[in-house]
């Protein structure tokens, strides 16, 4: 079993960190991860992305063609992403900056304003984790608990005044995610 | 950890305690990393004026006896090649990273293996042979780094960690297992000092030509035993493959996906992985043509280790090649596709 898994966004959205804490969940929870950012020219003020890869055996080619779920916190990702999450995927989209073009209707579509959400707790650097959230029932290797302690662990100690608060953001997300963000297929 | 900083840990648990490079994508985490840990380790890190000071400066340390590293991406390993030529004929031990980028020239920051040649076939000028070793995980980079040290110690030779970009700037667990000390030939040849012992001297400089014979094949001796001793290869579903594909790094865990593949769809295919790209592992293909229909070489650039395959297989089994270059990765249906193409079997367009 694979959770493959494109995120992508503006540098400064904090993409990578939202792989960071994928990949951390995956490995404290004992699954096989893969981190790749895309660490071209491309990181300095254009889009940035990453693929994260979890599972429960080996994994052998670290290479996304089709993911099964995807993140895109803005309209260019959204464009160059919505085609590569594979029928029956999910996308969850950061509709306070995107708006829907092409449609994909055999794709689940959660579009979330993470953006607005993330303002509300008082925070927009926020709306990743916000995105975390409406995504974390979709996938098979992760789960609330073990997105905690990855959370726990890579900013519990550095910066636990933060904590609090990106948990708020995952579990806005959480909420959302599970309501009427929902288009089914 | 990042596959940089998988090579830096391992190279400060083996007791590496002298760093020089000159940073540059994408391998500037092992000089970042090493930054930060090494001094707590009670190790010194220096940044040259550039590639050509540092690897001069590893060759000063490896003769004084210390355990010395340095990294580069392709077009400052390019500026590393007369200092490598040096420590092969003054037979130093110093371990060498290549976050293979693409090239020629500037080339860009993605995955490539086009440095294939250089780094198999010498690089720098002269008759020498660097040991090259292919890692293609996290975990790997990790573990072959620590090797890397022991083979350089033990047989006097500069040995080189070929990765890519990829490899390099992904990110998966690695155990930081701890490498029992193997035994090593005492080091009676370094120049640390000679109170109390006779004079020692390390020089690449042959004053006759007869004395430069005898320093050949003395090499080719050390470099022969190396060929006999030390091929390695990870054998992927090779003992009873029809067809076989061959590839290193990346694209030899890529190609392990492709496999699995096959197997699903009842093709007898199979993955001999080069672990050393030099010495060749030659000894993997012996035999072979009397089973294998076919080998398919997946390599990042525009054909370069076929041409070993082809040496080790002696032409009696059709070799054939599959690339994406420039920084371009293969993806597994890609290479399933042209594997298919190749060997003309009919699959249809669900199974492709």
């Amino acid at each position: 079993m694979m959770d493959k898994i494109l995120l992508a966004g503006f540098g400064g959205q904090g993409i990578m960190f939202l792989g960071k804490v994928m990949a951390y969940a995956g490995m404290l929870n004992h699954r096989e991860v893969c981190w790749i950012p895309s660490y071209g020219p491309e990181m300095r003020g254009g889009t940035a992305n990453c693929s994260v890869m979890i599972a429960n055996e080996e994994i052998y080619s670290p290479v996304i063609e089709v993911a099964d779920a995807g993140i895109v916190l803005n309209q260019p990702s959204y464009e160059k992403f919505v085609s590569r999450i594979k029928p029956g995927g999910v996308l969850v989209v950061n509709s306070s900056l995107i708006s829907l073009g092409s449609q994909r209707p055999d794709i689940h579509l959660i579009d979330i304003p993470a953006g607005q959400i993330a303002n509300q707790l008082g925070n927009d650097h926020l709306a990743n984790m916000v995105c975390l959230g409406a995504i974390i029932s979709k996938l098979a290797l992760i789960d609330m608990e073990t997105v905690q302690q990855a959370m726990q662990f890579l900013i519990g100690k550095k910066k636990p005044e933060l904590l609090a608060l990106n948990l708020s953001a995952i579990c806005k997300g959480i909420e959302y995610g599970y309501g009427s963000g929902l288009h089914p297929i | 950890m990042k596959g940089n900083e998988a090579i830096a840990e391992a190279a400060i648990r083996s007791g590496c305690g002298l760093f020089f490079g000159y940073p540059i994508t994408p391998s500037t985490e092992i000089m970042e990393y090493l930054a930060k840990k090494l001094p707590q380790a009670g190790g010194t890190i220096l940044q040259g004026e550039d590639e050509v000071a540092s690897i001069n400066m590893c060759y000063g340390a490896a003769a004084s006896g210390a355990r010395v590293m340095t990294a580069s991406s392709s077009p400052g390993f390019s500026l590393k090649q007369e200092g490598l030529s040096y420590l092969a004929a003054a037979e130093l031990p110093v371990v060498v990273v290549n976050v293979n980028r693409t090239g020629p020239g500037l080339g860009g920051l993605g995955p490539a293996q086009s440095d294939y040649f250089q780094c198999t076939k010498g690089g720098g000028h002269g008759d020498y042979r660097l040991i090259v070793l292919t890692p293609s995980k996290g975990q790997e980079l990790y573990d072959y780094t620590m090797q890397a040290f022991d083979l350089a110690d033990q047989y006097r030779n500069p040995v080189l960690i070929l990765a890519d970009g990829f490899l390099g700037q992904m990110m998966e667990p690695v155990e930081l297992k701890v490498r029992s000390r193997e035994e090593l030939p005492p080091k009676e040849w370094v120049t640390d000092g000679c109170r109390g012992r006779e004079k020692r001297k390390i020089a690449s400089y042959a004053l006759t030509n007869e004395i430069g014979e005898a320093n050949c094949l003395y090499w080719q001796t050390k470099y022969n035993q190396i060929k006999d001793r030390l091929q390695r290869w990870e054998n992927f579903y090779a003992d009873d493959a029809e067809y076989l594909l061959v590839g290193y790094g990346t694209c030899g865990r890529i190609a392990k996906s492709v496999v699995l593949t096959a197997r699903q769809q009842g093709v007898r295919l199979g993955l001999l992985r080069p672990i050393t790209v030099w010495p060749f592992p030659e000894k993997a293909f012996w035999g072979l043509h009397e089973r294998v229909k076919g080998i398919m070489t997946i390599e990042l650039n525009a054909g370069q280790m076929i041409e070993d395959v082809k040496l080790a297989v002696q032409c009696k089994t059709p070799v054939h090649f599959y690339s994406r270059q420039g920084g371009m990765l293969p993806t597994e249906r890609e290479i399933w596709q042209a594997f298919c193409r190749t060997f003309q079997l009919a699959l249809t367009e669900e199974e492709l």
